[in-house]
């Protein structure tokens, strides 16, 4: 089984490529950053990071020729495992809102929008370890503590996916008001928060991502 | 619910830690990775490394030191000391830090905060304060260990930094730093209350109760600390269960 990293100029990749190859390892699973869309077209299952805006990282995006088209076919029409992860998960929705307007994949349909804090005291970025709120089940929260007393994940971000079909939110999270922690429809999954850095909690979900057969 | 960070700080000069790690059995204190291994086990929330290196020739060490960390610990790492260019951030978030402190390159130049905001996202651009009383209710920063004056108010370029796109500040108070009496709890407070993005509170952390004002009293999201937790006088869980018995929210994962 191989996994691939999409590598279109968006930062912090060397940390989501050795979480995810500790958890390969255990599943003998190779995994390849790549910038190559024949290379996402060959692999069996697909992670796209993401770190910094999202007009930014959509202009990254297109600007590896031919990447688009090839997650498309994978992902969309190939049906491949996918986890986008940060403003990669956001990338997943219809527009982003930040600093002017920009076009997502709509794999996702919604909006990308600013986190309005509702009480004075609230800080944005939400940064920090929260905890999850599971909006159903899905495979990638497979025999992990959620909820108040669960485990926690680490989220940075001052915008979030606001997704227009509620059944597309997997999980929430709590910040005033609700954020949206995890969306996923069929074979597209997506999380706010990094797993690649929330520990116990994230090594389990790569884990569960790399065991997924939707 | 979020919560309330507690991060330990290790000084690295020329890769190396400064004040060496001894509250567990490590093979090489000196060796950083190997204190934050120590401390990602213990439950420590993120891990701030301060590059203390003085050599240019050595300035390269520590991103190695960035690298091995990112490829044993997968929790959020924040590196500062010496940021002052925007390649200086690029080569330390390819190599796997989360977060960059910038300190007396934003000092220079208000501008170089705004580039780099602008270029990787505020949500990993810290601003570090060092921040010394010159009056009742006044506070300017200072440069250089303390040593160098600017005669700005900290609180105005607290402000500023956040509008230029600053997302976390960095607080510390050179009064403080090393007494073990405490945090400025008056400045600290008056910084978090003056800007809207998280504010982590450092400098004077004597004992347990210090984490607790700085956060219910100071209001600060993220309490940093050094040799409390370095010389095993405490622990990372120590800190967080007494945290959590004066009613803050923490991680216990």
């Amino acid at each position: 089984m191989s996994v691939a990293i999409v590598d279109y100029g968006s930062g912090n990749l060397h940390s989501a490529h050795k979480a995810i190859e500790r958890a390969a390892a255990e599943q003998g699973a190779q995994v390849i950053v790549t910038s190559d869309p024949d290379v996402v077209r060959r692999v069996d299952r697909i992670v796209l990071p993401g770190v910094g805006a999202f007009a930014d990282c959509r202009r990254g995006l297109d600007h590896v020729a031919g990447m688009v088209e090839a997650l498309e076919e994978s992902v969309i029409r190939g049906s491949k495992p996918f986890l986008g992860i940060c403003v990669g998960m956001q990338l997943l929705a219809s527009r982003g809102l930040e600093h002017g307007v920009a076009q997502g994949l709509a794999w996702i349909p919604g909006e990308v929008i600013e986190i309005k804090p509702t009480t004075p005291n609230l800080k944005v970025p939400h940064m920090g370890w929260n905890t999850l709120a599971p909006k159903r089940q899905h495979p990638l929260l497979k025999d992990i503590p959620t909820g108040e007393n669960g485990l926690h994940a680490y989220f940075v971000h001052s915008y979030h996916l606001q997704a227009t079909n509620p059944d597309h939110v997997i999980a929430s999270t709590e910040y005033g008001a609700e954020l949206t922690a995890m969306v996923g429809r069929d074979n597209i999954v997506g999380t706010q928060f990094h797993p690649e850095k929330s520990q116990k909690l994230g090594l389990a979900l790569i884990a569960n991502f790399l065991r997924w057969t939707p | 619910m979020l919560k309330c960070r507690v991060i330990p700080c290790l000084d690295v000069k020329d890769g190396r830690v400064v004040k060496g790690v001894n509250f567990v059995d490590l093979k090489d204190a000196g060796d950083p990775v190997e204190s934050a291994i120590a401390y990602d086990a213990a439950g420590a929330d993120e891990l701030c490394f301060l590059d203390i290196t003085a050599s240019h020739e050595n300035r390269g060490t520590i991103l190695d030191v960035v690298r091995r960390t990112a490829e044993a610990c997968f929790m959020p790492l924040t590196v500062g000391g010496g940021v002052r260019t925007t390649d200086d951030i690029r080569n330390l978030l390819l190599a796997g830090a989360d977060k960059v402190s910038i300190m007396t390159a934003a000092v220079n130049n208000r501008d170089f905060v705004r580039e780099a905001a602008e270029k990787f996202g505020s949500q990993c651009i810290v601003v570090a304060i060092d921040a010394k009383q010159v009056a009742p209710g006044r506070w300017e920063i200072f440069t250089h260990g303390g040593r160098k004056p600017t005669g700005i108010n900290a609180i105005d370029y607290a402000k500023e930094v956040v509008a230029l796109g600053a997302g976390e500040i960095l607080l510390t108070s050179m009064d403080r730093d090393g007494t073990k009496s405490g945090f400025d709890i008056t400045l600290t407070r008056a910084i978090a209350d003056s800007v809207n993005v998280p504010l982590i509170a450092s400098g004077g952390v004597g004992t347990l109760d210090h984490l607790v004002e700085g956060i219910r009293d100071g209001h600060a999201t993220a309490v940093l600390a050094a040799s409390i937790f370095h010389f095993g006088e405490y622990t990372i869980r120590a800190a967080k269960e007494h945290m959590q018995s004066a009613g803050l929210p923490v991680r216990m994962d």
